[in-house]
């Protein structure tokens, strides 16, 4: 039988999408405008024009995934999938290397970057594997080794030297933890190499003092579970020895020119003085943005070329600079309600596969999005991801709209789909 | 399950909250931020390096730098009412003025960017007086490479604007637009010694672009480092006065120290000045360099492929020697002319053959390495003799690159089975095919430069080493001992040099050169295109040997004239330190060598 209303396609959402897009590409003209207001309007030079090149043809994304059916994805979720992991692969050899990182195919003047694509293909691998196999509360097994779906795909990514774009697919944990993940093995042995990453990426000082963080809230939360206190505190301790023993080594056994090996391989944009320019900067353009912002085009720290990236990873600066407190605050706010509205489509799915689906999209947009802002305000290292809808830039903002419309499509034939 | 869900919901709150306290801190808390941007905004200043200095094996300076000033312009600071005084110090018109004033705001009107390159002396006089009375600009010194001699322009190469294809290929980062790399020459090989490092300074700018001292006083500056000295193996004396006997010619000559792979000299005729690519006028005169027709920018020592001609004769004899297919001294009867051959008929053993080079006992030997007379099958016996004989082509260093520490070298040719195989079919060529190559023709191709080495060989009875132009990097000479040795044995060399010496250390003849003995091997290079190549390989003198020398000159005709005459010069000067037989240098210098009565 058919539904009535063939393409329901859930309004909000669209709306919210295009609200984020619009908003995004309006810090990008005001990032890329040139004070003196010799910025020509239409031109192929500025990155806002660009953009709207990228948002054009992301409409044209749109449109074939509606015209795709939507069993599509479920029927080849582990072709899609090996596919992907085909290209990380191919990648490594073939791949041109770029500031360090191998990860882009040039072929001509396109290039193709399968980490994107991979992150959709993760998405829909892990959500065909948790459906189909009935994996779940009752088989924590099966549960525990569905992280390879996601793990396979990060380790080639880190062997590109692209960390940033890997630890995104460490965020695919909350999945699992929707669908009856205990926190005991795959979340430890998960913590400890986020853990230890972040060491080498952070002064050990400031990890302390998260992890303190971290406990605390854990206590407020659990005040009354004694099993899961002792767990946090258990875990608090631990982690407070890996930082120190990694710490150690690096600091104390190592010596200088191997610690610089190990940092470069890490962040090859780290900066090489170790002043901490690009966060600096970011911070002081944020800064001084005040509760009300400098406003429209008027941004001073951005306009000087004082910011690195600024229409990429930094996007954030303009807001934070032109819009201040509250324009920041507001936008985040709607990021909020995007993402919630996004798990209430997923709760209200009959099937599996594309709960889990709508899970792993939220998952991988909030990772995004949480990161870049932290990185850009001094909270997280500078790991060069960027702010979903917001960057410039053609493949995330195609990477994005297309996890998010999947399952917007699959969301609008809920009503046919079959319950797994 | 419920709870989870409300988790994960709370979780994304939670996070969206501490992201917004953290902004509340830093943007209304922390006044500090505030006032960094209206009066501390941080600007980065490079500071560039000197470019290593290059001396000769003796520690004459051959490269050095010459300061230039450049005049830079920061738009938003500029008055154009100034226009009319610029226009006048730099002799441009309005429309040049308009140009560069427009191409500064693409950049820029906030940083400084070039307005106008390399200010003559007289120019850079007349601004520094009005400096002050001009607004938004300012001189930044830089400098150019200065070379001390016209000369050497194959060798060391130039500098010039890393291009934007570089820059996309530099992984590293290191380049910035407008930065000079080495183009070609040691300036590209050796470019990452020396480049030297650049220095950074930060300094504390208002938003106004004024300088309010440096960051935190300095702690983060790094000056620049200069880039590191090199030292040539090239001999300069004997380099120019081999670039002399050469002009006028089209041509390579190389000279090898055979004990130690270090390049003395190496020629390539015609060529330019190098301090034409230095500087304002490298555009312009790049193209005039580049579209000259006898193109001087070809380095013909590293990229030029010849046949070997009779030179090549030495390696066949030592190869029928060392596979026993001739005795040295053998005698091999010559009472027909199987080929075309310019020496006599009548017994030959191998010494003779080399001396009088005759095409027809180089032919019977040739055929007997390649027949082996093993096998029923004259193709596959072919196939295998062939085979064997070209291992040790190779052994010699020929069909690859040598691995000179210059770019862009060729490998010259020494065909394989399968190039064979593609025009005649598998198995449908035998010797009658390829007898060609017994002299040194066919379609054989070798570089000067893998002549040259070949001199180093018979020079060394049966090793090398890598041929290259640096002897030391700053303070650390590099190591070249790697030895590549000839799987021959050192006893079957002594019949080749005693023919080759018979041919060049003659009293009475063009080339000796009194109580010197010396080996040498003419060639006259069968050229299609027109007059023949005159070419010459040996080296001086036979016991210890000091110098090794390969001579190719085009359309000059026979071997024994220009290349021979040539090569026993530079020979002598590098030996005896000036040259005595004035009238054999006047001949090499006037260039006439078809017009000489044949000897």
């Amino acid at each position: 039988m058919r539904s009535q209303n063939r393409y329901h396609i859930d309004t909000l959402s669209v709306i919210y999408f295009l609200s984020l897009v619009m908003l995004g590409w309006i810090n990008i003209y005001a990032a890329d405008y040139d004070l003196d207001g010799t910025t020509p309007f239409f031109d192929l030079n500025q990155s806002s024009t660009r953009q709207l090149l990228w948002i054009g043809t992301s409409f044209f994304l749109i449109a074939v995934i509606f015209i795709l059916d939507y069993r599509f994805y479920d029927s080849f979720g582990y072709v899609i999938w090996g596919v992907s992991v085909f290209f990380l692969l191919a990648v490594l050899f073939f791949g041109k290397e770029v500031a360090g990182s191998t990860s882009w195919f040039e072929i001509g003047f396109i290039k193709i970057q399968p980490s994107e694509f991979a992150k959709i293909a993760t998405a829909i691998g892990l959500a065909k594997y948790l459906s189909s196999q009935n994996v779940g509360v009752s088989d924590k097994y099966k549960l525990g080794l569905s992280a390879f779906l996601f793990l396979i795909p990060m380790g080639l990514i880190i062997m590109q030297g692209d960390l940033g774009t890997a630890m995104v697919f460490a965020s695919l944990i909350l999945v699992l933890f929707r669908e009856g993940l205990s926190a005991k093995l795959l979340f430890f042995s998960f913590y400890a190499v986020l853990l230890f990453l972040l060491t080498l990426l952070i002064d050990q000082w400031v990890l302390l003092f998260l992890v303190l963080a971290l406990f605390l809230i854990g206590l407020g939360l659990f005040i009354k579970n004694r099993k899961a206190l002792i767990f946090i505190f258990g875990l608090s301790v631990l982690s407070c020895g890996l930082i120190k023993s990694v710490d150690f080594v690096l600091n104390q056994v190592l010596k200088e020119h191997q610690q610089l090996r190990v940092m470069s391989l890490i962040n090859p944009n780290a900066d090489p003085l170790g002043i901490g320019w690009n966060v600096m900067q970011s911070k002081i353009a944020i800064g001084s943005g005040g509760f009300m912002g400098k406003g429209f085009l008027k941004g001073t720290q951005t306009k000087f070329d004082f910011v690195p990236a600024q229409t990429t990873d930094f996007i954030f600066c303009t807001v934070g600079e032109e819009q201040g407190w509250l324009g920041a605050t507001l936008i985040m706010i709607l990021f909020g309600a995007f993402f919630l509205r996004l798990l209430t489509i997923a709760e209200r799915q009959k099937s599996r596969f594309v709960r889990i689906f709508g899970y792993s999209v939220v998952s991988i947009i909030f990772f995004h999005f949480a990161i870049n802002i932290a990185m850009t305000i001094g909270l997280f290292p500078v790991i060069g991801i960027p702010l979903p809808f917001f960057s410039y830039g053609g493949s995330s903002l195609w990477t994005f709209t297309m996890l998010l419309f999947i399952l917007l499509k699959l969301d609008s034939q809920r009503m046919e789909q079959l319950e797994h | 399950m419920k709870s989870r869900i409300l988790g994960i919901k709370f979780f994304v709150i939670i996070t969206i909250f501490v992201l917004s306290i953290r902004l509340f801190s830093i943007q209304i808390m922390d006044t500090d931020y505030q006032e960094i941007a209206n009066r501390n905004v941080i600007e980065k200043t490079i500071e560039y390096p000197y470019r290593g200095l290059v001396f000769d094996r003796n520690g004459k300076l051959l490269l050095y730098n010459d300061p230039v000033f450049d005049l830079m312009i920061t738009p938003k600071n500029v008055d154009l009412s100034d226009s009319l005084l610029i226009k006048k110090l730099l002799f441009i018109t309005q429309r040049e003025f308009d140009q560069a004033y427009l191409k500064a705001i693409s950049f820029s009107r906030h940083l400084p960017s070039i307005f106008y390159k390399q200010l003559s002396n007289e120019k850079f006089a007349a601004f520094q007086d009005r400096m002050r009375d001009l607004e938004g600009f300012n001189i930044n010194s830089r400098t150019t490479r200065g070379y001390a001699e016209i000369g050497l322009a194959n060798i060391l190469g130039y500098v010039g604007e890393v291009t934007q294809k570089q820059l996309n290929m530099d992984t590293t980062g290191y380049y910035k637009s407008g930065d000079n790399i080495g183009i070609t020459g040691i300036e590209k090989t050796y470019e990452r010694s020396i480049r030297g490092l650049r220095g950074v300074k930060y300094r504390n700018v208002d938003v106004q672009g004024i300088n309010m001292g440096p960051f935190e006083n300095g702690a983060y500056d790094t000056l620049p480092q200069p880039g590191e000295n090199l030292v040539l193996t090239i001999d300069v004396v004997l380099q120019k006065y081999a670039e002399r006997l050469m002009e006028g010619k089209i041509g390579s000559l190389v000279a090898i120290d055979p004990s130690s792979g270090e390049i003395l000299a190496l020629v390539s005729a015609p060529s330019y000045d190098p301090s034409l690519l230095s500087g304002r006028g490298f555009s312009q005169n790049f193209v005039t360099i580049q579209s000259d027709s006898l193109k001087p920018l070809f380095n013909r020592p590293l990229q030029a492929m010849y046949p070997p001609g009779s030179m090549f004769k030495t390696i066949q004899g030592l190869i029928a020697l060392e596979q026993d297919k001739v005795q040295a001294d053998e005698i091999i009867t010559v009472n027909s002319k199987l080929i075309g051959d310019h020496a006599p008929l009548g017994k030959y053993d191998m010494e003779r053959a080399i001396t009088k080079s005759s095409n027809n006992y180089f032919f019977k030997i040739f055929r007997r390495v390649i027949q082996q007379g093993e096998l029923p099958s004259p193709f596959i016996d072919t196939r295998m003799g062939y085979n064997k004989w070209r291992d040790y082509v190779l052994q010699f260093g020929f069909g690859k690159i040598l691995d000179i520490d210059l770019p862009n070298e060729r490998a010259g040719f020494v065909p394989s089975l399968e190039f064979y195989d593609k025009i005649y079919g598998k198995e449908r060529w035998k010797f009658s095919n390829i007898y060609s190559l017994s002299i040194g023709q066919g379609e054989l191709l070798v570089t000067p430069l893998q002549m040259a080495n070949l001199g180093v060989i018979l020079a060394n009875r049966g090793y090398y080493f890598s041929p290259h132009l640096v002897r030391k990097v700053g303070d650390e000479s590099l190591a070249f001992s790697q030895k590549s040795s000839i799987e021959i044995d050192t006893g079957h060399y002594e019949s080749i040099l005693e023919g080759m010496q018979a041919l060049v250390s003659v009293p009475g003849s063009r080339a000796y050169i009194p109580d010197l003995v010396f080996c040498g091997k003419t060639s006259t290079v069968e050229n299609p295109q027109g007059l023949d190549h005159s070419g010459f390989m040996g080296f001086a003198p036979r016991n210890n040997p000091k110098i090794a020398i390969a001579v190719y000159i085009e359309n000059a005709g026979w071997g024994a004239r220009a290349a021979l005459s040539t090569a026993s010069l530079v020979i002598e000067k590098y030996l005896n330190g000036s040259v005595k037989k004035k009238w054999l240098e006047n001949y090499v210098l006037k260039g006439d060598f078809q017009d000489a009565k044949p000897e």
